[in-house]
């Protein structure tokens, strides 16, 4: 295939990455991603749309918060509303009428959640649906295929997911077919000028699979490497250590997207071993179960004792929800059936996450990272030196101590 | 004089014209500060425990033509007492909407409460807690923490609740709630923070003429600010058996106050009440075509330009022709109240068109958004639908209220009333 390069880069790759700051003692970068639907700083954080919406949400609203980039899901769209629809919608941008970027998942994730209901073998995954019970087969050429009708800014290869709890041989298997499938979507793909096919890195929580898989798939013409199969049921001990081994081997001058990442402290230390892009369901979902996420951790707003505070969620957050609203009025709201105490909190952990992004991208511009971990730790744990230890190894892994 | 001052500033309803029965006006200096205006005929905006159902701040005021006065609920937000009381700064400021008039009726009109539970001296509501039984004095206490705008009587509605009402039920009901309202009056006398707030007098009586005028003439003699015309709520036949009753109240009410109805906000429902002089009517029909996946797409356009009328013929025509298809649909799950006034888009026509929900419509999710769209959103459960459609659908009701407005000013309601009697199925 192609020929040996080194972590540093591949001349004929589309360059989408603009570095503008590194911090000089961690991993961390700032920078911007140039993308066919506008510019994203990074690191940046990636709300979830699964089905073509922001849960409750509107697009003006996803828009004012700042929000250049969210995720659809293939797997969800492909069956409903199908490529072919959306296609004639002009695209998932079209359909949903969003006009910044969007990335789509593969659908390989799925594999994973729906495991009752998938099968693999080497030609792809077949899903039985939940819905209708009809077979698909989604193939490496079959997701490109349909991430193609949908136009998003970024598309991910199809993985061959394994969960991180597994070990034995097919956690080797999946991450050699994962390189084996990232070779069919790279021939499949028929846009790559208006498209960024991202690989996927796999190899479980096994070191050495997870090096061989590094340097195969970087040898890859891709404008961007995500880092898969983690964030699954592994101890943090293990998560940290694939995170930083990744971005040992990953060239400096593509993005890092670390799949499923989005809790606060899981971002600022993947932030410091040199990750750019991130997505998570959690600030989304914990959202319509009533809970508000601060820096000090979370609010479960349906509790008793939010039943006469006075206050905003954050009296430091600008959202509409803090400008607006306080904790004993959502608490009321909470325990009625109006679906807006949902959205109230969805659109307020959305900017609790895209703040807490750009706050730490201002302190690697201004060099001044290690500091704003410190001062995050020491919020979110009372102290810095009671964040958990795995944090505290991660950081001090790339020079940030804590004490 | 101190008094004259009084008089000057408080709230004041100026009738520009009076056609066939159908009052077109004003109402001034309303509110706290007493600067406030709102049109009639009008409607309040419908809220649930505070806020209109789906809409955060952002997304409500995306609708155009938002009514001044909103209307809150006692059964969202009597349980909410204590915690209004130690707030104190009102319900308006609480639920984040401080430059809203407020109205703050008895009952939800969408989900009413079992009947049975008023006695001669106290009314019950139904939170989400559970019953909130309340005597005169626990009910002025909580409007005390409330202050809102207006706020209807407590009153017993009962009468009207049965399949026909006995003499005794409707005399009983007509008695209660002037007692109440007696109560009520002397306990605001008392209350320094009550004194910027109204009270709307509760008309009462059933179905029996004879306790309806009585309860008319008798609480137009107490200070009152309006008049709530209740027990009109139900289905359109049994309005249409209770239009000449309505008619008779108003007959004896004064001009120069307000008449809500409560229970009444269907378009061709709301054109007989104000022929038969209501002014002010709930929102919450919107509500529920929103929360049966519908979008309200009835024109009110009754002049349209001759290529307008045109391409509307053909649309109508169209919906004319599913009309069956819809009243075979009707009959499954929450389509079953469904009218045509108004399309299914969970329906599989709407899965490839890409037309917004009513052409010409300014609303957020007509500007943004496709049928197909909205079809997409409704059959994988996503929140997003009831938010688009609540935003579309209150928008097109507050845009039927601005036609009714239009039409009488330019003494065209006939035709307004044409137009919607010919898409009533």
């Amino acid at each position: 295939m192609a020929a040996t390069a080194s972590p540093a880069s591949l001349d004929s790759a589309p360059r989408i990455m603009r570095l503008v700051a590194e911090c000089s003692r961690s991993r961390a970068r700032a920078g911007e991603l140039r993308l066919p639907h506008g510019l994203v700083a990074t690191p940046v954080f990636m709300p979830v749309g699964t089905q073509a919406t922001m849960k409750g949400i509107t697009a003006e609203q996803l828009d004012a918060l700042g929000c250049r980039i969210c995720l659809g899901n293939t797997y969800h769209l492909g069956l409903r509303p199908g490529p072919e629809l959306i296609q004639k919608a002009h695209g998932l941008h079209g359909f949903m009428n969003w006009p910044h970027n969007l990335l789509t998942d593969s659908g390989g994730f799925q594999m994973v959640s729906l495991v009752s209901l998938s099968e693999v073998t080497e030609e792809g995954v077949r899903f039985r649906s939940p819905y209708d019970g009809d077979e698909t087969l989604l193939s490496p050429e079959k997701s490109v295929q349909i991430q193609n009708a949908l136009g998003s800014d970024i598309i991910m290869q199809l993985d061959d997911v394994v969960s991180s709890t597994v070990t034995g041989p097919r956690v080797e298997e999946a991450m050699y077919r994962s390189i084996r499938w990232l070779d069919r979507c790279i021939a499949a793909h028929r846009q790559p000028d208006k498209q960024n096919l991202f690989a996927i890195i796999q190899g479980g929580l096994d070191a050495d699979l997870r090096a061989t898989c590094l340097e195969e798939m970087t040898k890859r013409d891709v404008p961007g490497f995500a880092i898969g199969g983690l964030s699954g049921g592994e101890s943090k001990a293990q998560f940290w250590k694939m995170v930083a081994l990744s971005t040992s081997r990953l060239p400096k001058d593509k993005p890092r997207y670390l799949m499923g990442v989005g809790y606060a402290t899981d971002l600022v230390v993947c932030v410091a071993l040199g990750c750019d892009m991130f997505d998570c369901v959690f600030p989304t979902r914990t959202a319509r179960f009533g809970s508000a996420l601060v820096p000090t951790g979370n609010l479960q707003l349906k509790k008793k004792l939010f039943e006469k505070d006075f206050g905003p969620i954050d009296p430091e957050c600008t959202c509409p929800t803090c400008q607006k609203h306080s904790r004993a009025f959502l608490h009321a709201l909470l325990h009625s059936d109006n679906t807006a105490a949902l959205h109230h909190l969805t659109v307020h952990n959305i900017a609790y996450q895209l703040q807490l992004m750009s706050a730490m991208r201002a302190s690697i511009v201004e060099k001044r990272f290690p500091e704003f971990v410190r001062s995050f730790m020491g919020t979110m744990y009372g102290d810095p030196t009671l964040c958990p230890t795995w944090a505290t190894e991660a950081l001090a892994s790339v020079g940030i101590t804590l004490d | 004089s101190l008094r004259d001052l009084e008089e000057s500033v408080r709230m004041k309803l100026s009738l520009t014209k009076v056609v066939n029965g159908c009052r077109l006006g004003k109402i001034k200096n309303l509110g706290k500060t007493g600067d406030r205006t709102m049109d009639i005929p009008g409607c309040l905006l419908y809220t649930k425990t505070g806020s209109a159902p789906h809409l955060t701040h952002q997304t409500l005021h995306n609708i155009h033509g938002l009514p001044a006065m909103v209307q809150l609920t006692l059964s969202s937000l009597a349980e909410h007492h204590e915690v209004l009381a130690e707030y104190k700064e009102g319900v308006g400021k609480f639920i984040g909407m401080p430059e809203s008039l407020v109205y703050c009726s008895l009952h939800d009109p969408v989900s009413h409460c079992p009947a049975g539970y008023v006695t001669n001296k106290s009314v019950s509501v139904w939170g989400v807690g559970g019953r909130v039984e309340m005597t005169v004095s626990k009910f002025m206490a909580i409007q005390q923490a409330l202050q809102p705008d207006w706020f209807q009587c407590l009153s017993d509605g009962e009468a009207s609740c049965e399949e026909t009402t006995s003499m005794k039920r409707a005399r009983k009901s007509v008695d209660r709630s002037l007692l109440f309202l007696d109560n009520c009056l002397r306990l605001q006398e008392e209350s320094e923070v009550l004194q910027k707030s109204v009270i709307i007098g509760v008309i009462e009586g059933g179905d029996v003429m004879e306790e309806r005028l009585r309860s008319a003439r008798e609480t137009a003699k107490r200070p009152v600010g309006g008049f709530l015309l209740d027990g009109f709520q139900g289905n359109p036949t049994t309005l249409d058996t209770r239009l000449h009753l309505l008619s008779s109240v108003t007959a004896e009410l004064p001009e120069d106050k307000p008449r809500l109805v409560s229970g009444v906000s269907r378009p061709d429902e709301v054109l007989e009440c104000i022929e038969r002089g209501v002014d002010l009517f709930e929102s919450f029909f919107p509500y529920q075509v929103t929360e049966r996946g519908c979008a309200l797409t009835f024109s009110f356009d009754y002049q349209p330009n001759p290529e307008e009328t045109l391409l509307q013929q053909n649309g109508t025509q169209e919906e004319i022709k599913c009309v069956d298809q819809i009243k075979k649909i009707k009959t499954t799950g929450c389509n079953q109240e469904m009218t045509s006034f108004e399309i299914n888009l969970k329906e599989k026509k709407y899965q490839e068109d890409f037309n917004p929900l009513v052409r010409e419509c300014s609303c957020y999710c007509c500007k943004n958004h496709t049928r197909a769209y909205i079809h997409h959103l409704l059959v994988t459960n996503e929140l997003l639908a009831g938010v688009l459609l609540m935003m579309h659908n209150f928008e097109h009701y507050f845009g039927f209220f601005h036609s009714i407005r239009e039409a009488l000013k330019s003494d065209r309601l006939a035709q307004l009333k044409e137009l919607i009697h010919k898409q009533v199925s």
